[in-house]
């Protein structure tokens, strides 16, 4: 995982490390700093207790600037006289001093250590984020398919977020607080020896109680999570379909719903959390009870006589240096194992390869037209049980118009996106311009091809910028020839702004019809050899529809179109027309024959018949 | 996703603090008794912590001292001082074991107060989730219309989560940091007030550094939540576009693209991150620089005080609570800004919460009736199938009304915003059993219609008559139960295709429920499901295609089997062939029944008994669809495909 890590943070090698340097050269000064303070601390607590000072045999040695050793109060029964203030002056001054140095120095290394970890931390997700973006670029569909757009999205946002977290905890904590625990365990072991065992009993104590309660809840609040997220899909889900609950009359019904989602969450929160407050009074058990064994230990040997205040003093700081690292070190082996899902997450992207690659023939381009299917199957799962196009053996030639009938879920989308190799057929072969689709490069292949989908997508940005998409040195008049022909150019030209008209994110200035016409004109910016038009002109009205096929034509006679429709008056001229019925190719022909020979044609022609052509055009 | 602005990160204070604490502190009224007990436990915690720090000292005085001197400070508990000249090892432990019972009394208090809070708080905001909830089920359409899902989910989400935060850790948390801090001052102000001034003039220093810092930390947190939305923005949208990004050969513009945004967002959130990093160590290393001043102006003073020794023993006093005191200061900035927020999302939470829910003053209520054969209608407690208006007048008396589907629209004018009519003038009527269609571009107003019928909006001028009622005089539940609705956009719910279905009417039995599903044509698919009608249907039904989402839909209206029907759009995603499979079902379905249809497709409306043509809110034309290809007027251009629907 670690490994995983380091990788991401290429280019940031420099800051990483130089964080963890910082580190720990600040954790040394948090060593050093408490010596300062409780030598100040434990200098005045000698002179505050004046008469009191008859029955005390403490003594401390200190050091003045000018090296000159000063031991104070060794006195049985001595007072201290007031010329001893000045020692007492400057022993403050001289620690004083030492901690603001220090400070100083930490602040330094703190802040730097802050900052560069930022810059690596941020500079780790900056690559985490470019390299899933690059590898999500190159991804074949089926591998978005077997991912799902939205996870991929949750992968590049969140997944990453946790990821940067953990790595900037690494860098700044995993070295700090095992060296603090090192640190300080030494410096207990070197100022008394005999007390220090009682930490060897309490750290594996501490260690046990953290690991015990953190891996059992960590599963109870996942399972928090998973009923917090239902109860939040319900909210969803109920102002998604208000219309629906009210015609229904069901507000009740909802709120009891709801109502169980929120009792679930409740109670598993508490579930959760009950284990989870157990933690704080248990670890500070196993600290008391350490704080309490070093008294007792310490104390006994004070009273004997065989140890100064000040040692215990000092064990005591020790205690809480030792034992707070010791919880750091769970918490980050805890948090670690939480995004440690992240990791895999964003990994599991990373490390998966495209499906479809380019071919040998890399400098191959699409010359003419032509397409052949021959005995193509295809499925999405790539399971043969269940093909969503069976056998299919289609010819067209360069030039020609090919129109495509079928009902929803016959596989007429998944015919044409076989030509620019969106997904790969299972067997047989898909041949453009006599060449299998596998041997080009994806880039010449879908140089050559132009597909305007379905589902039509326009980006944020202007009209034109859209419309570059297709071709982004195309000129001026490139441009408004391609809209004439897709008839777009007049109702653009009706825009106050035309063709800088801004569309806002998805397209959402126009209608249906009018950004069905910007993809089609998108698409002849290519100048392609193979024109798909998959369902797209549903939206326009017919004698709209019959000018755009018109357009094509006219704009490029060799170019090949394949035109997908629901309306027979949109593919009636075709040069030839292909029924798919279940994915399978149920008849080939001319309006005519099909009208003459074919079932669904007729039953498809009679359906819109009854809505159409009446008491209109024929 | 539009970037969102983070409503968190910003240092807007919220408009009515006090008002909404108090709401918010009101939803822990129930627990008054609980809380006091919270509180209390926090006053003991904090208490125990000084008491068991400031033991220290008499514990090792008491081991050194050797001769009964009653200067040096002790417990102050004269029979265990006694042992300190007598017997250490007694002492230790007399003193010892006093630490070891506060240290207990402090753990039974942390574990009792967090247990009830725990329980006070998850229950607290149950209770506040379910509340809003329950409000927002009375809200009118309107309030859904114009407001987005997200902005609503967020209320739910984040403003929630945020007062969860509040109750359950920053309000105890606070206490005790507030019980810790004026505990310390009173002690400093009682020793010294001139220290205990320094020491405040520290903690402004203090404070203003975390201002500045927090301050810029903020500010760039929000440009980072700006720079993270607009990335998320990018992704979603390449991501859902990624078809159009392949087959114009557009990933490496994509990945450019992506990369000026990415290091945007990299260089906001360094100085973000950045800012935040380095509060840690300033905040730690001023207690140091404070304990170094007081340290030394502290030693200063006392050598030219009066009574130096005595001076020393107080700044020591200083020296051992100022590293207690930084800490609880910090915390309490922290959570003055977690009240802050959570304040301003309890605002928004409230808001929703006093929107004003749907105006219902109807009290024409729907009755199970028997009729009799004169004609003369009793009310009836079982379901006897048969329906009637309970009309109840201003003397008392009650009159039935035979529940039958006729629907009037007299002169009814309407618009959703103030001075926007959407509808002018508009006057139809529907007998009993009659199929009424609207046709029209997006906007003419056809949608509209049925929203008013079913009162999602209502109107202020004209009238609707359902079997001759004001449909305002009818209670909204009762009306709505009387018609169903199929939409353009079906909606089903996480569950089982039978709850689904049977979401139309609650107590239908499943063989009602399947009849439904045949007479819709939607039994023949479901029986292919994997687990038949007890196939689970999750994200309002991703596993099936729009045409059988729409087909449960139709099925779950049928078993509302109310007299009138409206249909919105509701075979538009069915393509032809299928749609004239499913006709006889949708025919089964209208037949008896008031209908009212609204389509694009105008194959669907053709054997409506009058077609009404609707532009920009005008009926203008109506008739059969003989009479109107007839009158070759917009109705016959739009059949003929000359002009486009958008």
């Amino acid at each position: 995982m670690i490994r995983k890590l380091l990788k991401g943070a290429k280019g940031y090698e420099v800051q990483s490390v130089l964080t963890i340097l910082l580190v720990l050269c600040e954790t040394a000064l948090e060593v050093v700093l408490p010596i300062f303070m409780s030598n100040i601390l434990n200098t005045m607590q000698l002179y505050a207790v004046d008469d009191g000072l008859k029955g005390l045999t403490s003594s401390m040695i200190v050091y003045d600037f000018q090296g000159k050793t000063h031991s104070l109060l060794t006195y049985g029964t001595g007072t201290v006289v007031l010329g001893q203030m000045d020692i007492l002056l400057n022993t403050v001054y001289t620690y004083g001093i030492l901690m603001v140095l220090s400070a100083i120095l930490s602040l330094t290394f703190g802040s730097l250590a802050g900052w560069l970890c930022s810059v690596a931390g941020c500079g780790f997700s900056k690559n985490m984020r470019a390299m899933l973006f690059g590898k999500i670029q190159s991804f074949s569909f089926a591998n978005v398919d077997k991912f799902s757009t939205a996870s991929l999205v949750t992968r590049s946002t969140t997944d990453v977020n946790n990821a940067q977290n953990s790595f900037m905890m690494i860098i700044r904590t995993v070295i700090r607080a095992p060296a603090m625990l090192i640190f300080s365990t030494v410096m207990a072991f070197v100022t008394e020896p005999k007390m220090a065992w009682i930490f060897i009993v309490a750290i594996p104590a501490l260690a046990v109680v953290m690991f015990l309660i953190s891996t059992r809840v960590h599963p109870l609040f996942k399972a928090m999570l998973k009923k917090y997220d239902k109860m939040n899909a319900s909210v969803q889900e109920d102002l998604v379909a208000m219309r629906v609950v009210k015609a229904f009359v069901r507000e009740d019904y909802e709120e009891e719903k709801y109502r169980q989602a929120t009792e679930d969450v409740r109670k598993a929160q508490l579930k959760a959390e009950k284990l989870m407050i157990l933690m704080n009074p248990l670890s500070s058990c196993v600290m008391y009870g350490t704080i309490i064994g070093l008294l007792i230990v310490g104390g006994l040997d004070i009273s004997l006589g065989n140890m100064q205040g000040g040692t215990l003093t000092a064990m005591m700081s020790y205690c809480t240096q030792i034992l707070s690292s010791v919880m750091m070190i769970c918490f980050i082996a805890v948090q670690l194992v939480m995004s440690r899902a992240s990791v895999d997450r964003i990994y599991e992207v990373l490390e998966t390869e495209s499906t479809i690659k380019d071919g040998a023939q890399t400098e191959k381009k699409v010359e003419s037209g032509s397409i052949d299917f021959v005995n193509v199957n295809f499925s999405y799962s790539s399971n043969e049980d269940n093909l969503t196009l069976e056998n299919i053996d289609l010819h067209v030639k360069s030039g020609e118009s090919v129109g495509i009938i079928g009902g929803t879920g016959d596989g007429k989308s998944s015919l044409v996106q076989l030509i620019p190799r969106f997904y790969d057929v299972l067997d047989g072969q898909v041949l453009v311009d006599g060449t299998d689709v596998r041997d080009y490069s994806l880039f010449n292949l879908r140089e050559g091809v132009s597909m305007v989908l379905q589902k039509n997508v326009l980006f944020s940005g202007t009209i034109r910028e859209n419309l570059l998409w297709g071709n982004k040195d195309a000129t001026q008049e490139e441009i408004e020839s391609a809209c004439k022909a897709a008839c777009a150019h007049d109702f653009i030209m009706s825009f106050p702004d035309g063709y800088e008209t801004d569309l806002g994110q998805g397209g959402v200035n126009v209608s249906g019809g009018q950004k069905q016409r910007l993809c089609i004109a998108r698409a002849l910016l290519k100048k392609p050899k193979i024109m798909i038009l998959d369902d797209s002109t549903s939206a326009v009205d017919t004698a709209t529809d019959a000018q755009i096929r018109k357009g094509l034509k006219e704009l490029s006679s060799d170019m090949t179109t394949v035109i997908i429709a629901q309306r027979i008056s949109s593919v009636e001229n075709c040069d030839k027309i292909v029924v798919l019925d279940d994915g399978k190719i149920n008849g080939v022909g001319t309006h005519e024959q099909l009208l003459q020979s074919n079932s669904i044609y007729q039953e498809v022609y009679r359906s819109q018949q009854k809505g159409t052509a009446e008491g209109g055009e024929n | 996703m539009p970037p969102r602005n983070n409503k968190y990160m910003g240092a807007h204070r919220p408009k009515n603090l006090k008002g909404t604490l108090f709401r918010l502190l009101g939803y822990l009224k129930p627990y008054r008794a609980r809380m006091a007990v919270v509180f209390l436990c926090v006053a003991v915690q904090s208490v125990t912590n000084i008491l068991a720090t400031s033991l220290l000292q008499p514990l090792l005085n008491g081991l050194a001292v050797t001769s009964a001197n009653h200067d040096v400070t002790l417990t102050r508990f004269p029979f265990i001082d006694e042992l300190a000249y007598t017997d250490k090892a007694g002492y230790l432990f007399a003193v010892v074991g006093m630490m070891a019972g506060i240290y207990i009394v402090s753990l039974v208090a942390n574990y009792l107060l967090n247990r009830l809070l725990v329980a006070v708080s998850t229950s607290t905001i149950k209770k506040l989730r379910d509340d809003l909830f329950s409000h927002m089920q009375t809200l009118p359409i309107k309030v859904f219309d114009t407001t987005t899902h997200g902005e609503l989910m967020s209320r739910y989400t984040n403003d929630i989560d945020m007062m969860n935060e509040f109750i359950a850790r920053a309000l105890p948390q606070f206490v005790s940091s507030f019980i810790t801090v004026v505990g310390i001052f009173i002690i400093m102000f009682v020793k010294s007030w001139q220290l205990a001034l320094v020491m405040v003039g520290m903690l402004v220093i203090m404070g203003f550094i975390v201002k500045v810092i927090g301050g810029r930390s903020k500010r760039n947190f929000v440009a980072q939540q700006n720079a993270v939305g607009k990335l998320n923005g990018y992704v979603e949208e390449m991501t859902e576009g990624q078809k159009v990004v392949k087959a114009f050969n557009h990933e490496e513009i994509a990945v450019a693209e992506y990369d000026k945004i990415n290091s945007h967002l990299q260089h906001v959130s360094t100085r973000a991150n950045a800012y935040a990093n380095i509060m840690g160590p300033i905040m730690n290393n001023l207690s140091h620089f404070f304990y170094a001043g007081i340290a030394i102006i502290g030693a200063i003073i006392a050598v030219n005080s009066d009574n130096p020794l005595e001076y020393v023993g107080i700044i020591a006093v200083f020296l051992l609570y100022i590293r207690n005191i930084t800490m609880p200061i910090q915390q309490i900035s922290q959570q003055i800004n977690l009240l802050f927020m959570a304040v301003a999302g309890g605002e928004r939470v409230f808001a929703l919460m006093d929107t004003p829910p749907e105006v219902d003053d109807g009290y024409v209520t729907l009755v199970n009736a028997e009729i009799a054969e004169d004609g003369t209608i009793t009310e009836s407690v079982a379901r006897t199938g048969r329906w009637a208006w309970k009309h109840p007048h201003s003397d008392g008396s009650v009159t039935y009304t035979e529940l039958k589907g006729d629907v009037r629209f007299e002169d009814v004018t309407f618009g959703y915003e103030e001075g926007k009519t959407v509808l002018h003038d508009v006057s139809l009527y529907a007998h009993p059993g009659q199929k009424i269609a609207f046709v029209g571009s997006t906007g003419a107003g056809k949608t509209t219609i049925t929203n008013l019928i079913n009162r999602f909006y209502d109107v202020p001028d004209g009238k609707i008559r359902y079997d001759g009622i004001n449909i305002n005089k009818i209670k909204k539940a009762d009306l709505r139960r009387s018609l169903a609705m199929v939409l353009q956009d079906t909606h089903l719910f996480t569950g089982t295709v039978m709850d689904n279905i049977r979401y139309g009417r609650l107590d239908a039995t499943d063989e009602e429920c399947i009849q439904a599903a045949k007479s819709a044509n939607a039994h023949q698919f479901i029986k292919h499901l994997p687990e038949g009608y007890n196939t689970m249907l999750t994200r309002d039904g991703e596993n099936l295609s729009q045409g059988q989402r729409q087909l449960l839909a139709i099925a779950r209206a049928a078993v509302a089997d109310p007299p009138v029907l409206i249909l919105d759009e509701a075979t538009s995603s069915i393509d032809t062939r299928t749609e004239w499979l499913i006709e006889k079902g949708m025919d089964a379905l209208m037949e008896g029944r008031t209908t009212f249809v609204i389509a694009h497709r105008l194959s669907t409306v053709r054997n409506s008994d009058a077609i009404m043509v609707l532009e920009h809110g005008v009926i203008i034309e109506r008739g059969s669809h003989d009479d109107l290809i007839a009158q070759k007027g917009k109705y016959y251009q739009l059949y003929t495909g000359m002009f486009e629907l958008s």
